[in-house]
């Protein structure tokens, strides 16, 4: 038996090679398409303030639609609806929210006297993100209505929504919807009718892109200067005010009680695994018609752009570059812009990120070292000093950026830059020294040769440069300038090995 | 020592002869704005400094928002609300009384004042006008923009209030209108997808006293496609449609 077994898998084998086995039932799956929202599934119907924004609109548009029941379910209703719609913080870092909100209620929590709080970011500062702002002025019971949801879930006894101090007109509309919403009985005590208590407090910034970190945002909020908390511990267990605490972002917050409302399987329906729901997104830059919009999930960006935006200002091919999620991600060439889906993972892949959403394109006129310099010079303004590597690494960043942007430096620059980027990355305590090493890496990583260019012009025309910007032609003849200045050295592929035993090119 | 005199002179004699070499020194960096206070006529904490009554309603209200023992955490507002009493500008004797009126130290105060960016503390002129440069709006052509305000203004520079004391212009990082960029804000209110013949007229209004109306300076509403609607375009679902059975 055992030896004529083993007899036929040996004849098996090249027969099966040829004829290949097909069952009837199985198929390829389809292949599926994202992108195409329908106006029915769209949370943000009010997002270009076309309608009422007040109560009585939210209400026509939905709103506060039977939240007592939604309460009434209870925290682990709440939590684990979230869990099933897969939705993941809208913020920038992508955490799942469920599992966030889930750490407030640890085991024994109900012993713990202190109050706790529920505080809404809403200091949107990212460079090319303006969707939280369509929320606060256009749906702000949308948020109002989550804090209450996501409050509850998380038996948060207070929300603050921190808001950034130039949006004062959203502001206004934010704190409108607050009172009408205490008048109406939906928030305070018994909240909705069902019992349950709870407030929420708007608390306007005052200008510091900083405070957009959860732990800086804390600290702003009891009135400090807004520089980051070392963590542990989580604000899940000290927080504001020593309470426990979690932060979340106002799209994530606004979304919940429609999620709710409409059921899991519906959110979790659009975009592909874990990256599931509707996101809204900011196209800003050489667009025809910039705009926010709000769009499935894994949406390509080719698709999100030409469709909701017109295309690109002289069509696709005039396209150099795009930062898909905001200031803090790595810029991605024309060819993965074609093919890459505005999702976490997606975009993960492509050595950049989904960021906030925020979608800023570049066309071939884009000086995108200046544009990335640019960047640079934003970090250094709004580092906040309170970790050395980011404090003076921004600075120096900066400073090489800008040399870059007229060719004004040594090839070999580049790579000390690159360094420096890497020795700021998480060496820091919040992520805006990652934050400011990434859009530099993503530039040398697919725009180098451009940057090179820029170098080799500035050298043949101004003779050779030292490191730090000194043009060889001011140094003295006479004195002794130090080898490691970089003068005597020729520059890596162009002339090189021409001073002697300088320059070992492998 | 006759000797030694005169070989050092000597040697003096023949370096000057090649060229001075001049003593190397780092260059003073210059802030944005100082960040620690001098005493001047206009502003010395001798100037007395009080909510009015209506803001002391106001103070009382925002203070009652945060725990009783952290008074503390309404510092920002509450300079907020002298800064705008006080004609737009954080003078000393503001954070002194914002200090008294929080019962803290006033080191905290001056602290939070310095860190953000939003308290001046220099007089500003009666518009201020914050042009966004961060790279969205330098992409839509803010450079262009900041130069015609400036040169419209009479040739100032950032930083610079006009001789009329009319206008400051300061150049700031992202306000977060970047679908409608490029923009400036002035005071509290958004001036969105600007072109120098918008930008123009807005300034002209705001020097005859007018307020023109903000928002996008184009003709869109908020931040909408500017050629057609590309979603929204249907009547908003009403309560209940759409949702699971037990919500309906």
């Amino acid at each position: 038996m055992l030896k004529a077994g083993s007899s036929r898998a040996v004849i098996a084998g090249p027969i099966r090679a040829g004829l290949r086995r097909s069952f009837a039932t199985v198929q390829d799956p389809p292949v599926r398409r994202y992108g195409g929202l329908k106006d029915q599934d769209r949370i943000f119907t009010n997002a270009h303030s076309r309608h009422d924004f007040s109560l009585k609109g939210a209400k026509s548009r939905g709103d506060w639609h039977r939240t007592k029941d939604i309460i009434l379910k209870g925290d682990s209703w709440i939590i684990n609806t979230i869990k099933a719609s897969g939705l993941r913080g809208r913020g920038g870092a992508g955490f799942p929210s469920g599992l966030k909100w889930s750490f407030m209620n640890k085991p024994g929590w109900e012993k713990d006297p202190r109050p706790r709080y529920l505080v809404v970011n809403a200091d949107e500062g990212e460079p090319g993100t303006c969707k939280d702002r369509e929320i606060l002025r256009g749906d702000p019971h949308k948020l109002v209505e989550g804090c209450l949801v996501a409050g509850r879930s998380m038996n948060a006894t207070a929300a603050y929504i921190y808001i950034r101090g130039e949006f004062y007109q959203e502001a206004s509309h934010l704190q409108q919807a607050i009172d009408e919403a205490y008048k109406d009985g939906l928030i305070g005590k018994d909240a909705c009718g069902s019992g349950y208590t709870f407030d929420v407090y708007l608390h306007r910034g005052a200008g510091a892109y900083i405070c957009g970190e959860e732990t800086a945002l804390i600290e702003s909020l009891e009135g400090k200067q807004g520089k980051p908390r070392l963590k542990p511990p989580f604000p899940a267990d000290v927080g504001l005010f020593g309470c426990p605490t979690t932060v979340a972002n106002v799209e994530t917050v606004a979304v919940a009680p429609t999620i709710c409302r409409r059921g899991a399987p519906w959110f979790a329906g659009f975009g592909r695994e874990r990256n599931q729901g509707t996101k809204l997104f900011c196209i800003s830059g050489h667009v025809n018609n910039p705009c926010v919009v709000e769009e499935e999930m894994s949406i390509p960006l080719k698709e999100l752009i030409e469709k909701h935006c017109g295309g690109v200002r002289g069509g696709w091919d005039n396209l150099l570059g795009i930062i898909p999620g905001g200031s803090s991600v790595p810029v991605i060439p024309i060819k993965v812009c074609e093919e890459v889906l505005m999702d976490y993972d997606s975009l993960k892949d492509a050595q950049s990120g989904l960021g906030t959403g925020a979608v800023i394109v570049m066309d071939k006129s884009t000086d995108i070292v200046a544009a990335i310099a640019r960047f640079a010079h934003f970090y250094k303004h709004e580092s906040c000093g309170q970790c050395t590597p980011c404090r003076e690494g921004t600075t120096w960043m900066m400073n090489m950026m800008d040399r870059f942007v007229e060719g004004r430096g040594h090839r070999r620059e580049i790579d000390m830059l690159l360094e420096l980027t890497k020795q700021v990355e998480g060496r820091t305590i919040c992520a805006l020294g990652d934050a400011a090493a990434w859009p530099i890496q993503g530039l040398m990583r697919h725009f180098r040769p451009e940057v090179e260019a820029r170098i080799d012009a500035f050298r043949a025309r101004e003779g050779p440069v030292l490191f730090g910007g000194r043009l060889g032609r001011d140094v003295e003849v006479g004195l002794a300038v130090p080898d490691n200045l970089g003068g005597s050295l020729g520059e890596v592929g162009v002339g090189a090995g021409e001073e002697v035993g300088k320059v070992v090119e492998p | 020592m006759f000797t030694a005199g005169i070989v050092g002179r000597r040697l003096a004699h023949n370096r000057v002869t090649q060229t001075r070499r001049s003593i190397s020194r780092s260059i003073p960096r210059l802030s944005e704005a100082i960040f620690n206070h001098r005493d001047t006529p206009y502003n010395n904490p001798k100037i007395p400094f009080e909510f009015s009554a209506e803001n002391l309603k106001r103070a009382k209200e925002i203070i009652s928002r945060y725990p009783p023992q952290y008074k503390k955490a309404a510092v920002i507002p509450l300079l907020d609300l002298g800064q705008r009493q006080n004609k737009g500008w954080t003078s000393i004797s503001v954070m002194n009384y914002v200090a008294k009126v929080l019962e803290m130290p006033p080191m905290r105060v001056y602290e939070v004042a310095t860190f953000y960016t939003m308290f001046n503390r220099e007089p500003i002129g009666e518009h201020f006008v914050q042009v966004c440069t961060t790279t969205p709006c330098m992409l839509r052509g803010s450079t262009e923009i900041l130069n015609t305000v400036c040169e419209h203004l009479g040739n100032i520079k950032p930083g610079e209030t006009t001789k009329d004391g009319k206008f400051t212009v300061i150049e700031v990082e992202c306000q977060g209108a970047c679908s409608n960029a490029p923009m400036f804000a002035v005071g509290d209110d958004f001036y969105e997808d600007l072109t120098p013949e918008s930008t123009k007229k807005v300034l002209d209004a705001f020097s005859e006293g007018q307020k023109p109306k903000p928002g996008p300076q184009s003709g869109r509403h908020t931040s909408e496609n500017s050629a057609g609607l590309t979603a929204l375009t249907e009547k908003p679902y009403g309560p209940g449609q759409h949702c699971t059975e037990e919500f309906r």
